[in-house]
C-alpha cells in the first residue's frame, strides 16, 4: 500500500465520526430511491401485467335495464374494440356478528365463457359451475379478513330475499385491486367484498334476464375515448343511461394512479434533498481538513506529488463517505423495498407482486451519489491543489473579524461577549450559517408535512363522521320508493330518528359547460347529513335551488345567484332551470345538493325516496339491525361509525410507522449537519477554547460558546422549517387535488411542536457527543504551539 | 507564602520509555513577588508552570496553594482554582479573533468575582487607544498586551507568563516585559515568567534557573535590573 493511501486510511478513521454522518444522510437519500422508486417500478410493472391479463376496460358505464341486444349495436361504434355486458348489485351481507353492516358488490360472470373484458384472477378453487345458482367467489381481501376458504358459505340479502351461498372459490381483479365500500374512502375488508356469481343466476334475481345494467369496453388504441363515451351515453340515453366514464375515474384505478404518482414525485424529490444536504457536508468538512493540511499538502507538493494525485487523495474523502453511504442505502433499500411492497399489498390486492430491482436503478443511483460526492468535494479539493507549495508552508493568516450588520443594530451592546463571539462567528460565515439553518429547516420541514398529511386526514374524518354525517345508520333502498317508507322506520323500536334522502343521476348544464352529478335531495332543516363547508360552517338545505360544492361551481363557471339547466337523468328525463343558492367549499366528493320536495318536482312523477339516515339507540342497534334484515326494500346498511372505527385502526398502525420513517429522515439530516457544524467548530477554534479553559472557564461555559452557534442556527431553523412545510404542504394539496376528495391545509400545534421538538432532541444529541470533545482539549499544548 | 511545592516530580510514560520531567523539585512562592524560571527547553520548567497553574497533577509531591493541596483537587476544583486565583499569559497570546480588545479583556471579567474594569486593565497596557480593535488588526507586541490586560484584570493573586516575549522582536518583547514589571509594581501580583532568555534574568526578585527536571540554582536579586539594561 502506498504511503499516501495509508494516510489516507488513517484519517478517514480519524473523521469516521464525520464522515458516517455524511455516509448515513447519502445512504437516505438512496435509500429513498431505491425504495420508493423501485416499489414505483414494481407496482407498475405488476399493474401494466395484470390489466393485460384481465384486458381491463377503457369505459365503463351503468344502465337501469338495457337488452343485450344493444351490446352489439355498441360494439360497431367507431373506436369501439371490445365489448362486454354484465349485472353487478349491491347488497347487503348477513355477517355473522352483528356488530355493523356489511356489504357485498355482485358482479356476473358469462357461464361457461371467460369475460372479454375484465376477467378475474382466480386464486383458488374452483371456477363457478356453468349453470350453478348458489355458487360464488369471493374477493381475496374479504376472504382473508374473514378467514374465509373454499367450501364456506355466505349469506346475501339479494332483491330482499336472503340466500346462502357457497364460496367455490378465492378471486380478484384489477376492478377492485383497491376496494371500498360505497360512501366510503377507506377499505373496510371486514364489512365489504366483491363476489363474482353465474350471469343467469344473478340476472335472474334481479329481473335483468336477457338483460344487463353494466357495460364496459375497449376503445382502439389512438381512438379519443371521450367520442366514445359520448356515443355511448347517446345511445344509452333511452335505457336510464347513467354516464359512461373512462378508465381515469375508476376508483380503483384512480386510487392506485395518484398513489404511482406521488411515489415518482417524492423518489426523486426526497433524494435530492438529501444528496444536497450531503454535498453541503462534504463541501464543510473537506474544506475545513484541507486548511488544516496546508502544511502537509506543500509537503506532498514540494516532494514532487502531481497536483492530480494531490486532489485525487482528497477527492478520496468524498468518495469513502458517498461509496459507504451509497452502499448501505442499496442494501437498506431493497431490504425495505420488501417491506414497502407489502404494506402496499395490504391495500391493493394485486397477484405477482414482488419488489423487483432494476440494475439501471442501481447504476443511477450509484451515479446520482457519485455527482453528490464531487460537488461536494470540488471547492476543497480544488483549493488544496491550487495551493503553491511554499505559500502552503506558511500558516492561514488570522481570520478577521468586524462586527456584521445584525450587531451594529444595537443587540451587540445588549449582548456579554460571549454573545457577541456566537454572533460573530455566524455573521463571518453567513452563507454557511445560512445553508446549515435551510439544511436544518428542511428537516424540519419534512416532519411538518409529513405529519400535517395525518392531521389533514383526521380533519377530514373528523368533519366527515362528526359533523356532516351524523346518523347511525345509512340506508340505501333496492329502488325509490314512496315517503311513507318514513313512517315504517319511525315505529321501529330503537329508532329515535328518520330522515330521507333521495338522489338522482342528473346533468348540469351552464353554457356550453357540463358536468353530471348525482344530484341528492335532503330532508328541508336536515339534522342528520348537513351541508359543511370545510372550515366548519353549515349551509342550510336550499328551500329552492342548490347548493354545489365549489370544485363544481368551479368547472361550470357559476356562482350563487347563476342558474344552471339541470336535466334528470331517470324516470321522465326533465329539465329545469335552477338557480344556484349557494357554493359550499367542501372536501369531499363534487356535488350538488337541494332539498327533497324541490327535487322531487325536478324528477316529476310520485315524489319517492332513495334511502334513510337513522338514528338508534344505542342499545337497540342490533335489534334495528334485524328488523331491517326484514325489509325487502333495504338494500344496503351502513354505519358511519364503523368506517370511522375501522379507518382509525388503519391509520394508527400506518401512523407509528410513518411517523418513524419521518423522525429517522429528519434526524439524518439535523445530526448531520448539526454535529459537523459543530465539529468544524470545534476544530476551527479548539485552540481558542483550550485557552479560556486555561484561563478558568469551566466546561459547561466553553461548551456554550461552541454549541451556541448551533443552537442559534437551529432555533433559527425551527420557525423557518415551519413555514417551509407550511409551504410544501400548500403545494402538496395543489398538486393532490382530485375529485374525490380536497385535503384541507389544516396544521395542528401538536405537528409543529413534534418537528420542532425533535429538531432539538437531534441538536442536543448532537451537542452531547462534540461536548465530550470539549471535555478532552488538550490544554497543555495551547501553551506552546502555534496553530 | 503564597504556594508550597515540595517533593514534585512528574514521569510521562512515553511508549515503553519513562521520562522524567520533575525530579522532587520544591518550590516557593512568596506574595508580590516576581520569580523568573530560567532553562533551556527540556529542562522542566513549563511542566512546573503547568503543575502550580493547575493545568497537571505531579506524580508524585504536594503543592499548597496557601491552605489548599493542588494535588487533591479535582477536574472542577482545578478550573475554579485557574478561574478565581491565576492569570496566564501564553506565549502566542491565544486572544479570540472575533472579539475586540476591550471584549477580550470583557470575557474573562465577566465571570470573575472582583474584577477590574477591562478599560482600566487595557489603561494599566497602555492601549487605551485600542479598545475596539481586533485581534487581527493589532501588532505582536500589542496583541501580547491585550493578553496581560486579560491576564490581570480579574486581580489575580498569581500571574503565570509562559515565554511571553517568545513570539516577539527584541524591542517589542522589552515594552512588554516593561508592561509585566509595572503590572507588579502597581497590583502587587505575585508573577511567575518562564525563560529560555538568560538576559531577562535580571528583571525578577529571584532567579531559579533548571536543568534535566531539577533546580540547578537559585539566588535572589539584591537589585531588579531596569528593562532598559535588558538586551538579547
Amino acid at each position: 500500500m502506498r504511503a499516501i493511501d495509508r494516510k489516507l486510511l488513517r484519517e478517514v478513521w480519524r473523521l469516521k465520526g464525520q464522515l458516517f454522518s455524511i455516509a448515513m444522510v447519502v445512504a437516505t437519500g438512496i435509500m429513498s430511491v431505491v425504495t420508493m422508486r423501485g416499489g414505483y417500478d414494481s407496482l407498475e410493472a405488476a399493474q401494466e401485467a395484470y390489466y393485460a391479463e384481465t384486458r381491463f376496460a377503457d369505459v365503463w358505464v351503468s344502465v337501469k335495464r338495457a337488452p343485450e341486444k344493444l351490446a352489439a349495436e355498441i360494439a360497431g361504434l367507431p373506436g369501439v374494440a371490445e365489448v362486454d355486458t354484465r349485472v353487478t348489485a349491491l347488497a347487503r351481507l348477513d355477517l355473522p356478528d352483528r356488530a355493523a353492516p356489511g356489504m357485498g358488490r355482485f358482479v356476473s360472470l358469462p357461464g361457461g365463457r371467460r369475460p372479454r373484458l375484465n376477467d378475474i384472477r382466480l386464486l383458488r378453487g374452483r371456477p363457478l359451475a356453468p349453470a350453478a345458482r348458489d355458487e360464488v367467489l369471493a374477493s381475496e381481501k374479504f376472504a382473508a379478513a374473514r378467514g374465509l376458504q373454499p367450501g364456506d358459505s355466505v349469506r346475501a340479502v339479494l332483491n330482499g330475499r336472503l340466500r346462502t351461498l357457497e364460496i367455490v372459490g378465492i378471486a380478484n381483479s384489477p376492478e377492485h385491486s383497491y376496494s371500498v365500500p360505497p360512501g366510503s374512502l377507506y377499505p373496510d375488508d371486514e364489512r365489504y367484498g366483491v363476489f363474482w356469481m353465474n350471469r343467469d343466476a344473478l340476472g335472474s334475481v334481479y329481473d335483468l334476464d336477457g338483460a344487463f345494467n353494466e357495460l364496459v369496453l375497449k376503445v382502439v388504441p389512438g381512438h379519443d375515448a371521450e367520442a366514445v363515451i359520448d356515443d355511448v351515453d347517446r345511445m344509452l340515453d333511452a335505457w336510464g343511461g347513467q354516464g359512461a366514464y373512462p378508465r381515469a375515474d375508476q376508483l380503483s384505478h384512480q386510487v392506485l394512479q395518484s398513489e404511482l404518482d406521488q411515489n415518482r414525485v417524492m423518489s426523486t424529490a426526497i433524494p435530492v434533498v438529501f444528496l444536497a444536504v450531503a454535498a453541503f457536508l462534504l463541501h464543510l468538512v473537506l474544506g475545513r481538513m484541507i486548511s488544516t493540511q496546508r502544511t502537509e499538502i506543500a509537503v506532498l507538493k514540494a516532494f514532487g506529488y502531481r497536483t492530480r494525485e494531490v486532489a485525487a487523495h482528497y477527492l478520496a474523502f468524498a468518495t469513502v463517505a458517498v461509496a459507504a453511504g451509497g452502499l448501505m442505502g442499496a442494501v437498506g433499500g431493497a431490504w425495505l423495498g420488501d417491506a414497502y411492497i407489502e404494506l402496499y399489498g395490504d391495500y391493493f390486492s394485486f397477484p405477482d407482486l414482488d419488489f423487483t430491482l432494476r440494475p439501471t436503478l442501481l447504476v443511477i443511483a450509484a451515479a446520482v451519489s457519485g455527482v453528490a460526492a464531487v460537488v461536494g468535494a470540488l471547492g476543497a479539493v480544488r483549493a488544496a491543489a491550487r495551493l503553491p507549495p511554499a505559500e502552503a508552508m506558511r500558516p492561514e493568516p488570522p481570520p478577521t473579524f468586524e462586527p456584521g450588520p445584525l450587531e451594529r443594530t444595537g443587540i451587540g451592546r445588549m449582548l456579554p461577549s460571549a454573545g457577541r463571539m456566537i454572533l460573530r462567528n455566524i455573521e463571518r460565515q453567513p452563507v454557511r450559517a445560512g445553508l446549515s439553518a435551510l439544511g436544518v429547516a428542511f428537516s424540519v420541514a419534512i416532519l411538518v408535512l409529513g405529519l400535517f398529511m395525518y392531521d389533514a386526514v383526521l380533519y377530514m374524518m373528523d368533519l366527515q363522521f362528526r359533523v356532516i354525517q351524523r346518523e347511525d345508520l345509512t340506508l340505501t333502498f333496492q329502488e325509490p320508493v314512496s315517503r311513507s317508507v318514513r313512517h315504517d322506520l319511525s315505529r321501529i323500536e330503537g329508532v329515535t330518528l328518520v330522515e330521507v334522502w333521495r338522489s338522482v343521476p342528473a346533468r348540469l348544464r351552464a353554457a356550453h359547460r357540463e358536468r353530471e352529478v348525482g344530484l341528492q335531495g335532503l330532508a328541508p332543516g336536515s339534522r342528520l347529513r348537513r351541508v359543511v363547508g370545510q372550515e366548519g360552517r353549515e349551509h342550510p338545505i336550499p328551500s329552492q335551488g342548490l347548493v354545489l360544492s365549489s370544485i363544481l361551481a368551479d368547472q361550470l363557471e357559476v356562482s350563487p345567484g347563476d342558474t344552471v339547466r339541470v336535466e334528470v337523468l331517470v324516470g321522465e328525463r326533465r329539465s329545469d332551470w335552477v338557480p344556484i343558492s349557494g357554493v359550499v367549499d367542501d372536501l369531499m366528493g363534487v356535488g350538488a345538493t337541494t332539498s327533497g320536495p324541490v327535487l322531487d318536482l325536478l324528477v316529476g312523477g310520485e315524489r319517492a325516496v332513495s334511502g334513510a339516515y337513522l338514528s338508534v339507540l344505542p342499545s337497540g342497534r342490533a335489534s334495528v339491525e334485524a328488523r331491517l334484515d326484514d325489509m325487502p326494500v333495504v338494500a344496503t346498511v351502513a354505519s358511519p361509525q364503523t368506517m370511522l372505527d375501522s379507518f382509525e385502526e388503519q391509520l394508527g398502525d400506518s401512523l407509528y410507522v410513518g411517523v418513524g420513517f419521518l423522525l429517522g429522515f429528519a434526524g439524518v439530516i439535523s445530526v448531520g449537519i448539526i454535529y459537523n457544524g459543530a465539529r468544524i467548530a470545534l476544530s476551527e477554534r479548539g485552540r481558542e477554547l483550550a485557552s479560556l479553559r486555561v484561563m478558568g472557564f469551566r466546561k459547561r461555559e466553553v461548551s456554550v460558546l461552541l454549541l451556541g452557534e448551533q443552537a442559534l442556527v437551529t432555533a433559527t431553523a425551527i420557525p423557518l422549517g415551519w413555514l417551509l412545510g407550511w409551504a410544501l404542504a400548500f403545494l402538496v394539496i395543489a398538486s393532490l387535488e382530485s375529485e374525490t376528495y380536497r385535503i384541507p391545509l389544516v396544521v395542528s400545534p401538536r405537528t409543529y411542536l413534534i418537528a420542532a421538538g425533535a429538531t432539538v432532541v437531534a441538536a442536543v444529541a448532537s451537542g452531547w457527543i462534540v461536548r465530550r470533545r470539549v471535555n478532552r482539549l488538550d490544554l497543555i499544548a495551547v501553551l506552546k504551539t502555534r496553530e | 507564602m503564597l504556594l508550597r511545592a515540595r517533593g514534585v516530580s512528574k514521569v510521562y510514560h512515553m511508549g515503553e520509555v519513562e521520562v522524567h520531567a520533575l525530579r522532587s523539585v520544591d518550590l516557593d512562592l512568596r506574595e508580590s513577588e516576581m520569580i523568573v524560571l530560567l532553562g533551556a527547553s527540556g529542562s522542566g520548567k513549563s511542566t512546573l508552570l503547568n503543575i502550580i497553574g493547575g493545568l497537571d497533577r505531579p506524580t508524585s509531591g504536594t503543592v499548597a496553594y496557601e491552605d489548599v493541596d493542588l494535588t487533591e483537587l479535582d477536574d472542577g476544583g482545578l478550573t475554579e482554582y485557574r478561574r478565581e486565583h491565576i492569570g496566564f499569559v501564553f506565549q502566542f497570546y491565544n486572544l479570540i479573533p472575533s472579539l475586540t480588545a476591550r471584549e477580550n479583556v470583557s470575557l474573562v471579567t465577566e465571570i470573575a468575582r472582583d474584577p477590574m474594569p477591562a478599560e482600566e486593565a487595557l489603561d494599566m497596557v497602555g492601549l487605551s487607544d485600542r479598545l475596539d480593535h481586533f485581534p487581527a488588526q493589532m501588532s505582536g507586541g500589542e496583541q501580547q498586551r491585550v493578553a496581560i490586560a486579560r491576564a490581570v484584570a480579574k486581580r489575580p493573586r498569581l500571574l503565570l507568563c509562559d515565554e511571553p516575549t517568545g513570539a516577539l522582536d527584541v524591542e517589542t518583547g522589552k515594552l512588554v516585559l516593561s508592561v509585566l514589571q509595572e503590572v507588579n509594581d502597581t497590583t502587587r501580583t505575585s508573577t511567575a515568567i518562564i525563560t529560555h532568555n538568560a538576559a531577562i534574568a535580571g528583571m525578577g526578585d529571584r532567579v531559579v534557573r533548571m536543568s534535566s527536571g531539577e533546580i540547578a540554582e537559585e539566588h535572589v536579586n539584591e537589585h531588579r535590573v531596569s528593562i532598559d539594561e535588558i538586551a538579547w
